[in-house]
């Protein structure tokens, strides 16, 4: 199937209200041709809402939408060229396999031989070849689902929306389509928005992700942008597990600060040193992946003293929960397989970090 | 890429001419001749407003007595169809015995008969020389007045419409939730305080609204008091006015304005008892488990169920049985047998089978594409104004037939009709546009039904791959709103087909009346009734098919084709 020319999309200020609610609040973002770029948020965030504005199923309230650089919004959903996969499929239940995929190639007038070739070639990237005759009624979640996915590719639209698409399948089946979605993205290069609330999904699929919060973008980026440096608590804890201490500045320096944590350490973390002032409060973020244990006689580099309080085991990792003072713990993670020994409840302990791992968020 | 980018200017809205032209058929077709038979009942003479003639009306005599006889019968078929529909009711959903579905078939094969033709049957079987008193004379030397007067009616009426009861009751009852059932029997609640304080309030919805449909049709039948020659009710005195009197008699619209009126207070008593019992629908956990019955036990259920179905399913045999006969008179049973009483109606006399095919074919259509387009218009459209249609097309429910038949005929008798040259009421039109009318409620709702539980997402996918929204109404939304649609066109047919109380007026000429018309008229002289028992016997067939695919397509509709 030859990719058609991909689009980019523009949202200038999009808004969406329902009642006295602003469900999308001022959205400006501009997704570049080919790109893979996700939406990301929990639900009720106005993802799906957003989406429903670009399909055209749903007015803006304010601000527009361009597409290729020229306003969509009077243009009604049939007339643009956007394909959309429904979180629930909404395929057709009267019509077979085969008549789901070709009905947007039905409405575009195309020869029978060429609906026949584009179907044919829709479901076998999907791999679903054989499956014509078959009513959706018959087919598992997956199956359904990669119908979904053939009728919205066999009209080549200009722009692939897809809503949550792997929230309904189980956990193997989920990881084998992210997958196939990935392959299948980067073969046909067109321009995709992606809707989850999982943040695996989004990090490892994505170009770029954008993270919602209540009908607003609180944060866009790559996703090592989004997962390393996070601007804000709730992205934070939103994208990943992290462990947030709470600090107090008491030095700016050139390339950071230096914050006391608990029991009066303190530790150098590179900042924006002009967003701080000394005393300011702060919350330290640190990934549990990027915490090391060290025996607490020997330890050296950045970090504090602690007790293990549990520990974990899970296969590929150890999750050890430490107490580095009166109520705060801090959760790490250390491959089962790495050098490090292994401890045991109670024992004293160094917890260890690069300063690189380190980020510091404001106190919201 | 092309892209048609901008909206092209419209001078007028696709959807907006629509609810337009069909609030324009719905308002001369329902609405204005209601208002005309209200507007000539408190017009006087010189045009001005009185309330003259409705005052007049209460101190008739005949009249007070009409609307007294009319309540009476109302409120004595709900009282006595409840006793039958209610144990039948809670027989079929709270108890597994053999042979139930049977029950449940026998339970509302009363309503497949045709009310006028019941009574016709009944009056044989019960009638002051009908086969029960011919008996009681040879063996006791007594009679029963059974058939006589309002009695007569009441019977008729009770054993006919109390599956109206049943049916709803029945449906309430399955609805309950069973949690709520052990919620009660848990704090200590059983027997009759558990079916009082529980039960009772909780099938009080579909009880409710079962009993106001028995009520709205009975003040609303006109056949059957005609039939058993009983006029003192109010829907006969219309019917007499307007027939001898005229439609210049004032009288004849002040009887139809108090019909409507009665209509509608029942209409806002039943709304006031649901809004009551709102509650009972709220949430359910499962389906009520019925208790198994077997042995002793299931035999003096189906003794019960019996002694109940039984005289309700007297008239099937007797119209059957008289259908066959060619003298059956002062004798237990005919005694003279033929098939000459169907080749009358089949050969010399076909126009009444095939004018009610063509009538109630065109009418149900009529209502199909009608009720589609209001039910999509009211859940999936945007022009202002549109949620009128709803209202209008449902008052037929609430509008008798006499009524709605004496507003045709004052609106449209003097109008003629476009390229005919004939008034409207000189057509077999008009009792197409009567039936279509009288029955869109049904096929409104059930439309209406079908479409709300079309998942939105399924029409969106289609605009979604191209096609604009008459394309998706006609590839997604008609197609899988089918069965519905069907369900209610059928229901709206053979309710059509078996339709009396307006027809019986709007009748132009005896060649162009169906087939609830013949009987009628064939039934008005002795040698007619077995030509006219042969036409109900055909009536039964056609309206007993017609329910029986009607529940099929119901009950396989919702089910698992819309399953996702
Ligand atoms: N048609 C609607 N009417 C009213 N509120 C709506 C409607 N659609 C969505 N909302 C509200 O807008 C918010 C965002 O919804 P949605 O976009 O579906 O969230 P998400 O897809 O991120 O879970 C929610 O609070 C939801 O309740
Ligand atoms: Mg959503």
């Amino acid at each position: 199937m030859s990719p058609k020319l991909s689009s980019e999309v523009r949202l200038e200020g999009v808004g969406k209200r329902y009642g006295e609610v602003w469900a999308v609040r001022e959205v400006s973002l501009t997704i570049l041709p080919g790109e893979f770029f996700t939406l990301l948020g929990p639900s009720g965030c106005g993802k799906t809402t957003l989406l429903r504005m670009v399909a055209g199923f749903a007015r803006p309230d304010a601000g527009r939408i361009l597409l290729d650089g020229q306003p969509i919004d009077p243009v009604p959903p049939w007339k643009r060229d956007v394909g959309l996969v429904f979180q629930h499929y909404a395929l057709w239940p009267h019509l077979t396999v085969h008549e789901n995929v070709a009905f947007g190639l039905r409405e575009r007038k195309l020869p029978r031989a060429e609906i026949a070739d584009r179907v044919r070639a829709a479901l076998s990237q999907v791999g679903l070849e054989g499956f014509d005759a078959r009513r959706p009624s018959q087919l598992s979640g997956g199956q359904q689902q990669r119908v979904a996915l053939a009728r919205t590719l066999a009209v080549q639209p200009r722009l692939l929306l897809l809503d949550e698409p792997l929230s309904n399948l189980d956990a193997q089946l989920r990881a084998q389509m992210r997958l196939e979605l990935a392959r299948l993205q980067r073969d046909l290069a067109i321009t995709t928005i992606y809707v989850t609330h999982d943040q695996a999904e989004a990090l490892s699929l994505s170009n770029r992700v954008a993270v919602l919060q209540g009908g607003s973008v609180v944060q866009e980026g790559t996703p090592e942008d989004i997962y390393l440096r996070p601007h804000s608590r709730f992205v934070a804890e939103f994208v990943g597990a992290a462990n947030l201490l709470p600090v107090q500045v008491v030095e700016v320096r050139e390339t950071g600060v230096l914050v006391e944590a608990v029991a009066g350490t303190r530790l150098p973390v590179p900042t924006d040193p002009t967003r701080w002032r000394p005393g300011s409060r702060a919350l330290l973020c640190l990934r549990p992946e990027a915490l090391r244990l060290e025996e607490a006689a020997l330890g050296r580099g950045t970090g504090f003293l602690a007790t293990v309080a549990a520990r974990v085991f899970e296969g590929d990792r150890h999750i050890y929960e430490v107490k580095v003072g009166e109520g705060t713990h801090l959760r790490v993670e250390l491959p089962a397989l790495g050098e490090g020994r292994i401890f045991r409840l109670g024992d004293r302990i160094r917890v260890e970090f690069s300063a690189e791992g380190a980020v510091l968020l404001p106190e919201p | 890429m092309n892209l048609v980018l901008v909206r092209r200017p419209r001078l007028w809205d696709p959807e907006g001419v629509l609810v337009l032209a069909l609030l324009l058929l719905l308002v001369a077709g329902i609405l204005y001749p209601l208002l005309q038979v209200l507007s000539v009942a408190v017009s006087s003479d010189t045009g001005g407003f009185t309330l003259r003639h409705l005052g007049a009306f209460f101190r008739r005599p005949l009249f007070l007595e009409s609307l007294i006889n009319t309540l009476a019968t109302g409120v004595l078929a709900v009282l006595f169809g409840s006793m039958i529909g209610v144990p039948l009711a809670f027989l079929t959903v709270r108890y597994a015995l053999p042979g139930k579905a049977v029950l449940q078939t026998l339970g509302v094969l009363p309503l497949v008969i045709p009310p006028f033709v019941g009574a016709v049957a009944f009056q044989q079987i019960l009638g002051r020389s009908g086969m029960v008193n011919l008996w009681l004379l040879e063996t006791f030397g007594v009679t029963l007045p059974l058939m006589d007067g309002l009695g007569g009616v009441v019977l008729v009426q009770t054993l006919h419409y109390f599956p109206f009861i049943m049916v709803n009751t029945a449906a309430a009852l399955a609805g309950v939730d069973p949690s709520l059932e052990e919620a009660a029997q848990n704090l200590g609640s059983s027997g009759f305080r558990l079916f009082r304080r529980v039960l009772l309030p909780l099938a009080l919805p579909g009880y409710a609204a079962g009993a106001l449909i028995t009520f709205i049709r009975v003040i609303d039948d006109l056949g059957t008091p005609l039939m058993l020659n009983y006029t003192k009710l109010l829907a006969p005195q219309a019917y007499l006015r307007v027939t001898t009197v005229g439609l210049t008699d004032v009288d004849g619209y002040v009887i139809c304005v108090i019909l409507v009126v009665l209509s509608v207070l029942a209409l806002w008593g039943s709304k006031a008892a649901l809004g009551l019992a709102e509650y009972a629908a709220l949430q359910r956990s499962g389906e009520a488990a019925p208790r198994a019955l077997r042995g002793p036990s299931a035999l003096a259920a189906w003794l019960i169920a019996a002694a109940l179905l039984a005289p309700a399913l007297l008239p099937h045999a007797g119209i059957l049985l008289l259908s066959f006969s060619k003298v059956w008179s002062l004798s237990l049973l005919p005694t003279v047998y033929t098939l000459g009483n169907y080749e009358e109606i089949l050969f010399r006399t076909p126009g009444f089978i095939w004018n009610t095919l063509r009538y109630a074919v065109l009418a149900a259509a009529l209502d199909v594409v009608l009720g589609a387009a209001i039910a999509w218009l009211l859940l999936r459209g945007s022009v202002r104004g549109r949620g009128w249609l709803d209202v209008i097309a449902t008052m037929p429910l609430a509008i008798p037939g006499v009524v709605l038949a004496v507003g045709y005929l004052r609106v449209f008798h003097g109008w003629n009709v476009p390229g005919l040259g004939e008034p409207l009421t000189a057509t077999w039109l008009i009792l197409v546009l009567a039936y279509s009318m009288r029955r869109l409620p049904y096929t409104v709702r059930s439309a209406y039904a079908a479409l709300q539980q079309l998942p939105l997402a399924l029409e969106e996918a289609a605009q979604n791959l191209g096609a604009n929204r008459l394309r998706t109404f006609a590839r997604v939304t008609a197609p899988l709103m089918a069965r519905g649609l069907l369900a209610g066109g059928l229901i709206a047919f053979i309710t059509s087909a078996v339709e009396l109380s307006s027809t019986i007026l709007l009748v132009p000429r005896i060649e162009l009346g169906p087939l609830s018309y013949g009987i009628y008229v064939y039934m008005q002289s002795a040698v007619g009734r077995g030509p006219g028992a042969a036409l109900g016997v055909v009536a039964i067939v056609l309206v007993g098919c017609g329910t029986w695919v009607a529940h099929r397509l119901a009950a396989r509709g919702a089910g698992s084709l819309f399953r996702f």
